[in-house]
């Protein structure tokens, strides 16, 4: 069983203690996570590392609130989330998380602003709030002028950046990325990786699975996972990654009661003073 | 702010369904021929009965009409040549009736004949009716100019004519016609007055006064043109004695008509050999007009259930599609933090602005037809709020209840498998 915390970050963000996830396959017993302890601090950027089946979706799953674990526990910003019902892990996704995926998961008969606004309509903004809200997301990742368009028009780095602003709608606590640029050519997901890194120096705590070692290398921690279990972790600012490591973290950040969530509102202003 | 929330939940939901908008319109097909056809039955079946109701009602519920008719052996009989058809109710039967039954508050014998007649320089032939004054309060009617016929006309025995506005019509006849001489088959009349009549039909019975043309008094009639008919038809002579044709007969209360009818049948079965009477009971009419009403209704109801059933069926198989098909974008929106209740809301949205859509077309055709039947038949058709609403009531509940089940299915969605990459 290995361990391991984020000693230069005081708050911690996510963390699982002795996490086990069994899936039932007919007599079969299938353990995607063996007891996996491990503590992600705020304002982090994780690359989640490791062979195919190794359990790294899995553990995203769980961490970003979209499945539970078999046993052990999920503490979330200091709250034990293991034991949440569906509504109440969703009320999390909705409010305090942002998904990445590898295949975009834009809905491609709405609109780039329809998707951005997705979970503004799920938290209840009145449209003309949402619009500008939306406006300013895809100002921020560079789609200004492409509201109107489908996801069908735009090429997959553009469909990734649509994907980036709709997980920023709602100004998460934390990003979870799985294989951001594993559809993407290299060039592109230089540019996504670029996006990600500008987000974690404005504080973002990141969460991302690779198994490209040069997009690993755009996190200043890496986690590597064997068989359902971490392998070893490695730390440190990396060669890529523009900017003092040490930057990142602002002072509300720390400040912040560990155990609470800001709403998102207070979050935008805070965002705005950031940026 | 719930509403605002609400009304968006709505448009968004029609955004949506526009996104496939040959499917959308197939999907509510159904329910647009469900409601169309049914608004429209109703209209016309309610159209029909009310018709059928006002016809009877018009003969009066407390009264009863007993009419001579050739019973069926004697129409067999007269089919051979110089036959001497005697059939009908008698005076002796008018005598009887009126004395033997303490219910009956009044009757009104009649005669009905045909007669060549002239006014002035048009000659036609005329219906004649041979009727007592009682006619007149048995069978109201308002009076255009003149008078009816009076118990006077009837002691005199004066020889006087009350044309219906039907006869005046045919006559040419005005109010200043009043006074001048009708000639009816050879006897000359003084025409007194013009009343109201009343045309159509009720059911199988016909109103008492529908076609004829002039009362005359009954004993002028009876001393005129005597109890024998000559009927000429395709070259053969057909000669029949009836003495009366008609008596309707007025109950004191509306309630014994039936007990009087029947007692009515069992005495004129008594004194005749043959079946060549019949007497018919308005309100019984009615009470059978009201039944089969009933029967057609729930005849209706049936169909009506069972297109909306199809309808709702139709939706509901599109829906499940649809959300198969979905299955991609409900797990986003799962992912993206949707409760389960709002996946649900979702798509129960969408069926029921699908279904509440089609019952809105099928009430415009349900509407439509019937008017269209109105204007190229005349046949009278009636749209009553309950056909207005009931259709859109049941409209908006096929959408829930035939959107429940595939909503569900969105709801449980896992959006771990769905988001897989493929
Ligand atoms: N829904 C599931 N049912 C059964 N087995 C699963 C399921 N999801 C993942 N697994 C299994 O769990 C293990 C870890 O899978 P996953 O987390 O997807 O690995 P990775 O993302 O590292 O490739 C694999 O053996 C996989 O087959
Ligand atoms: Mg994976």
């Amino acid at each position: 069983m290995s361990t391991a915390t984020s000693p230069k970050q005081g708050h911690e963000i996510v963390r699982l203690e002795n996490a086990w996830k069994v899936y039932q396959m007919g007599t079969e017993d299938v353990k995607a996570l063996r007891g996996v302890n491990i503590t992600f601090g705020k304002g982090d950027f994780w690359a989640i590392m490791g062979p195919s089946g190794s359990g790294k979706s899995t553990m995203m799953n769980v961490l970003g609130c979209l499945d539970r674990l078999t046993s052990g526990a999920y503490y979330l910003d200091g709250q034990d989330v293991s034991q949440l019902d569906d509504d109440a892990l969703s009320e999390l996704r909705l409010k305090y998380l942002g998904f990445i995926f590898q295949s975009f998961n834009l809905i491609p008969q709405l609109t780039v602003q329809r998707n951005i606004e997705l979970p503004l309509y799920y938290l209840g903004w009145d449209a003309v709030r949402s619009a500008q809200r939306a406006q300013e997301l895809a100002e921020q990742v560079g789609l200004g002028d492409r509201l109107s368009h489908r996801p069908t028009e735009l090429s997959g780095g553009q469909m990734q950046r649509v994907a980036i602003a709709r997980a920023l709608t709602n100004d998460p606590q934390v990003i979870f990325a799985d294989e951001p640029t594993g559809n993407l050519d290299s060039a592109t997901g230089v540019q996504i990786m670029e996006v990600l890194t500008r987000l974690n120096q404005q504080g973002k705590t990141i969460v991302m699975v690779t198994h490209e070692p040069d997009i690993a290398a755009y996190a200043n921690r890496r986690l590597h996972m064997i068989d359902g279990n971490i392998d070893r972790i490695e730390e440190g600012a990396y060669v890529t990654a523009p900017g003092p490591v040490t930057a990142r973290v602002s002072p509300q950040d720390v400040s912040r009661r560990a155990g609470t969530f800001a709403r998102p509102d207070e979050d935008v202003t805070r965002a705005a003073r950031d940026a | 702010m719930r509403q605002a929330r609400f009304t968006r939940n709505i448009w968004l939901g029609i955004e949506n369904l526009l996104l496939h908008k040959l499917r959308s319109f197939l999907t509510m097909l159904g329910v647009v021929f469900g409601v169309g056809s049914v608004v429209a039955m109703l209209s016309v079946g309610e159209g029909a009965s009310k018709h059928a109701l006002e016809q009877i009602r018009k003969l009066g519920s407390n009264n009863i009409i007993v009419a001579s008719m050739k019973s069926a052996e004697e129409e067999q009989a007269s089919t051979q040549h110089s036959h001497m058809s005697i059939y009908g109710l008698t005076y002796e039967d008018h005598r009887r009736l009126s004395e033997s039954f303490k219910d009956i508050r009044a009757t009104a014998p009649a005669k009905l004949l045909r007669k060549d007649s002239r006014l002035g320089e048009r000659t036609m032939e005329l219906r004649v009716v041979g009727a007592t004054p009682a006619w007149f309060d048995l069978v109201p009617r308002d009076i255009v100019a003149g008078r009816a016929l009076l118990p006077a006309d009837q002691e005199k025995r004066s020889p006087v004519a009350v044309l219906t506005e039907f006869g005046a019509r045919k006559l040419l006849a005005t109010e200043s016609t009043i006074g001048q001489t009708l000639r009816i088959g050879g006897n000359q009349f003084e025409i007194v007055g013009i009343i109201q009549s009343e045309s159509g039909q009720a059911g199988n019975i016909q109103i008492p006064d529908q076609d004829i043309d002039v009362y005359i008094p009954l004993d002028v009639a009876q001393r005129y043109f005597g109890d024998f008919f000559a009927k000429r038809t395709a070259g053969s002579e057909e000669r029949e004695k009836v003495e009366l044709h008609q008596i309707i007969v007025q109950v004191d209360d509306p309630r014994n008509a039936e007990s009087v009818g029947a007692g009515i049948e069992t005495m004129l079965a008594l004194f005749h050999k043959k079946r060549d009477y019949v007497v018919s009971v308005p309100l019984a009419l009615l009470k059978q007009a009201e039944a089969t009403k009933r029967t057609f209704n729930i005849v209706l109801g049936s169909i009506a259930g069972i297109s909306l059933l199809v309808g709702g069926i139709g939706i509901m198989n599109i829906m499940l599609a649809s959300v198969t098909e979905r299955t991609r974008e409900i797990g986003i929106r799962r992912a993206i933090g949707a409760k389960r209740m709002q996946i649900v809301f979702q798509f129960l949205i969408e069926t029921v602005v699908l279904s509440t859509t089609g019952g809105l077309i099928g009430l415009g055709i349900g509407v439509l037809i019937p008017a269209l039947i109105r204007y190229f038949s005349g046949m009278p058709t009636v749209l009553t709020m309950n056909g207005i609403l009931l259709p859109l009531f049941v409209s908006v509940g096929i959408g829930i209840v035939f959107g429940l089940y595939p909503a569900m299915n969105a709801a449980r969605v896992d959006p771990i498998i769905a988001l897989r990459h493929e």
